[in-house]
């Protein structure tokens, strides 16, 4: 490739995400420059107008490195996913939704019959008197129009295709995605299916706080509490996901006096990552009296949203019964 | 362990005449209710063969990974049994259990699971009797419910 000085060409594809990723790329400042001078960004819906028949009629292989971000829940999120596949030698999963289902995947705990419901009918916003909701065929005149079908079940990419190397973050920090990217520009890569760029320790090893090794009597929400900035978070009842969640984000949040969130997911052992934390704050509290130990736990609000923010559909139970 | 659950598919698919059996299974610790159930076996006891027992040193190694696991694989129930409150082998390893249940029933509300799926009940090893009542009790509520078959829930 060097002979030929033909650059790389790569393209940055977003499924169900907020566009958060395509700017995070953009974090990583004047660095960007040494990647415009190897590689061509050829499609990126969110920067450039290309159409999806422009990668329709590539050859097979004709993309280097493809970054999708955003979780699959449409059959139009499928049908990119898989054609990117087939074009792309390289195919990187960018991004909490991408490799996790991220805060999307969130939808996981309703069934897509009560997010209609909500959105078209319930919210105080909504003025819509003929009960109209999304339809994937209408007919108009003779014209037929065919919107893509959302799925009831929000997925993750490699659900639907296979991937090669994970990029992971809400969105990915920039000296993940910088690290990821010289590793690629370089060629010093681990085995396929591995995370890069970011750690392989929790975000612990990365905390500014101090363990001091105490118990707790009670839990506080973040919004309510004020921590004494210095000690670990957990330690002082709040709940915080640092201890399953991978390192490489710098501990950021953690910096300004947030828990962690669990954004960069699972460690790398660690299976599920809201089971482990059930695990890991069920030896948090201080009392061995059963009702006590009971009660000083029930103060958690929401574990399902709390613990699997980013990873519900990464989790081993994917979603909710829809019966029950 | 997914050979445990991997067994419990085989087992349910030959199910004769196509009745419910449910497949439950039980995390017992060794020092209390694994010989509880002992000598629910020795008193020859009857009660139902519904738990799948997996003998764990203490039920505060019952990471709630592994009940996951089970529902995500097939099974229509778990139990977790350990020493009663103070009794604990390992000084506080049942706490873990109690402090950790309260939070798994929540997180599996959300997921729709019904709650009598799940249970952790207290059996010493002298609570033969007790442990046949805790089994036919969990295989009834769950025989009720019906099937979990979480594999059609993920693929919705």
């Amino acid at each position: 490739m060097e002979s030929t000085k033909e650059k790389l060409k790569l393209a940055f594809y977003w499924a169900a995400s907020c566009g958060g990723c395509e700017i995070s790329l953009l974090e990583i400042g004047e660095r960007i420059l040494k990647v415009v001078e190897v590689a061509d960004l050829v499609f990126c819906p969110c920067l450039v107008d290309t159409k999806y028949k422009d990668i329709e009629v590539m050859p097979d292989g004709a993309l280097d490195v493809t970054f999708i971000n955003g979780a699959i829940r449409s059959s139009e999120n499928e049908h990119v996913a898989k054609l990117l596949r087939k074009k792309s030698k390289v195919l990187i999963s960018y991004g909490s939704c991408a490799c996790d289902g991220g805060i999307p995947s969130l939808a996981n705990l309703f069934t897509l019959k009560d997010i209609k419901q909500h959105a078209y009918h319930e919210t105080d916003s909504t003025d819509n008197p003929q009960r109209v909701e999304p339809r994937v065929k209408h007919t108009e005149n003779g014209y037929e129009l065919v919107l893509p079908e959302l799925w009831n079940t929000v997925r993750k990419l490699n659900d639907i295709v296979r991937v090669d190397y994970y990029i992971p973050g809400c969105a990915p920090a920039a000296e993940t995605t910088w690290n990821a990217i010289e590793q690629l520009l370089t060629g010093a890569l681990p085995p396929l299916g591995n995370v890069i760029g970011a750690g392989k320790k929790a975000v612990c090893e990365e905390c500014p706080y101090t363990k001091k090794d105490e118990r707790i009597t009670e839990f506080h929400r973040p919004h309510l509490f004020r921590a004494d900035g210095e000690q670990c978070l957990l330690e002082q009842g709040l709940v915080c996901l640092g201890a399953a969640t991978r390192s490489g984000c710098g501990a950021q949040c953690l910096q300004c006096g947030m828990p962690c969130r669990g954004c960069y997911g699972a460690l790398p052992d660690v299976e599920d990552m809201g089971a482990k934390m059930i695990s890991a704050i069920g030896s948090l509290v201080a009392s061995n009296d059963e009702e006590e130990v009971k009660a000083v736990m029930g103060q958690i609000e929401d574990p399902a949203g709390t613990l699997y923010r980013f990873t519900l559909a990464n989790s081993l139970l994917v979603r909710r019964k829809s019966d029950g | 362990m997914s050979e445990t659950v991997t067994q419990a598919h085989a087992a349910k698919e030959t199910c004769p005449g196509g009745a419910f059996e449910p497949r439950i299974i039980g995390f017992l610790c060794w020092w209390c209710s694994y010989t509880g159930a002992d000598l629910a076996g020795t008193s020859r006891i009857k009660y139902s063969p519904n738990v799948e027992v997996i003998r764990v040193m203490c039920s505060g190694r019952v990471d709630p990974t592994f009940v996951l696991h089970a529902l995500a694989g097939g099974a229509d129930g778990v139990l977790i049994a350990g020493c009663h409150p103070g009794d604990c082998h390992y000084i506080n390893g049942n706490m873990k259990t109690a402090a950790r249940f309260p939070l798994l029933m929540k997180l599996l509300k959300q997921y729709g699971i019904e709650e009598a799926r799940v249970q952790m009940e207290w059996v010493s090893a002298s609570e033969g009797e007790k442990f046949a009542q805790v089994v036919d009790k969990i295989t009834e509520d769950v025989r009720k419910l019906g099937p979990l078959n979480w594999n059609s829930v993920v693929s919705e």
